[in-house]
């Protein structure tokens, strides 16, 4: 049962992040880029976590983890350069 | 006790934070994870400039449990607005007063409306005294408003005193 | 993967798809709802319920399976802090930018200079 459900969830996964890389070529805006980012690499956190449990280890955690931070860093810095065009006032 | 630990919260905070980090309750990473919890806040409190004092611990966990409900609300409520295939939003644009003084517990608020059904904190006035809303679908503006005040901005005014 | 007890089995599986299936639908806004504000909606909102979702699948998986897990809350814990500072800053830039919104929008700001980043 869990192969199918993790056999299914990398499928959504796959075509959710199709669908991102998408709407990031597709813009219009630079700030739907930017989310179109950011949602990537939420969904691609998830994805991290769904391989740790098919092969049944835990070494994909701290890599989840760390995709987290930096995309969360990397999301409000450039959201802050689109505000100001300038990262650190 | 005051001078030792300044912020008891935020200690304990950080020590489940590392716990969790390793992953492991053992009397080594808990006695670390005490020293660390301890001296962390006493390095880092000069960079606190914004006093804030939890008055209602109790009703801060229900106000939690609260959210935690909302969240899975609106996202069946985003779920269904995306999936229908013909359906016209009315997108708004709304003023929300605010009650609250405080950047903590603005904070907090304005997080809260980014989370709850159909709303997004967009921007906070010049003043300081009103939030700017997105609302994704919404018919009568003042009862959403009147919603966020009832729900949650009561409550956080009751924890948190001000 | 390991063998499972049937109801950890089956109640692993229902919160992976759970999750799956909400990231799919924000991924799934964030493709066709009509403006920038509308889209900042999606994946905001359905991402922490679609981690959520697989990080509650993770931490049963490894609790049955091996010893006793619950780092994945870090995770949640964190995407639940920081989706609505991003959604804000981001909501703030577009403001900023004045992108336009969908034609039917009702604008119900009394004092629109109220809200600019600009300094004046």
């Amino acid at each position: 049962m869990l192969v199918y459900a993790l056999q299914f969830a990398f499928g959504l996964f796959g075509l959710s992040l199709l669908m991102n890389i998408l709407r990031l070529i597709r813009g219009p805006h630079l700030p739907d880029r930017i989310l179109a980012l950011d949602t990537i690499y939420i969904n691609s956190l998830a994805l991290l976590l769904l391989l740790g449990i098919w092969h049944n280890t835990m070494a994909y955690f701290e890599a989840a983890l760390l995709i987290a931070m930096l995309g969360f860093i990397g999301t409000v810095a450039a959201a802050k350069f689109l505000l100001r065009g300038d990262i650190i006032e | 006790m005051t001078k030792l630990i300044p912020a008891p919260w935020w200690s304990a905070f950080l020590l489940c934070f590392w716990l969790l980090l390793q992953n492991d309750v053992s009397v080594g990473t808990s006695l670390l994870g005490l020293i660390l919890a301890i001296l962390i806040p006493l390095y880092t409190l000069r960079a606190r400039d914004y006093p804030t004092t939890l008055h209602r611990p109790l009703l801060a966990v229900q106000y939690f449990l609260i959210l935690l409900v909302d969240i899975v609300v609106s996202n069946l409520d985003i779920a269904l607005i995306i999936l229908m295939p013909r359906k016209r939003i009315q997108p708004a644009l709304i003023e929300f007063p605010l009650d609250l003084t405080g950047s903590v517990p603005i904070t907090i608020l304005a997080s809260t409306i980014s989370l709850t059904p159909g709303t997004i904190s967009a921007e906070l006035g010049r003043d300081g005294r009103s939030l700017l809303i997105h609302a994704l679908n919404v018919q009568d503006p003042e009862a959403t408003v009147q919603q966020i005040k009832q729900r949650y901005e009561r409550r956080l005014k009751e924890i948190f005193q001000c | 993967m390991t063998d499972l007890p049937q109801w950890a089995d089956l109640l692993i599986s229902f919160f992976i798809v759970l999750g799956a299936s909400f990231a799919f639908i924000g991924s799934l806004g964030l493709l066709r709802l009509p403006d920038f504000m509308a889209r900042l909606h999606a994946p905001t909102k359905n991402t922490t319920l679609g981690v959520g979702g697989v990080v509650m699948g993770s931490m049963l998986y490894f609790s049955v399976t091996d010893a006793f897990s619950l780092h994945e809350l870090l995770i949640a814990i964190f995407l639940f802090l920081t989706a609505p500072i991003s959604a804000h800053l981001l909501a703030k830039a577009g403001l900023h930018l004045e992108l336009e919104l969908n034609e039917n929008t009702k604008d119900l700001r009394k004092k629109p200079e109220q809200y600019t980043d600009k300094d004046s």
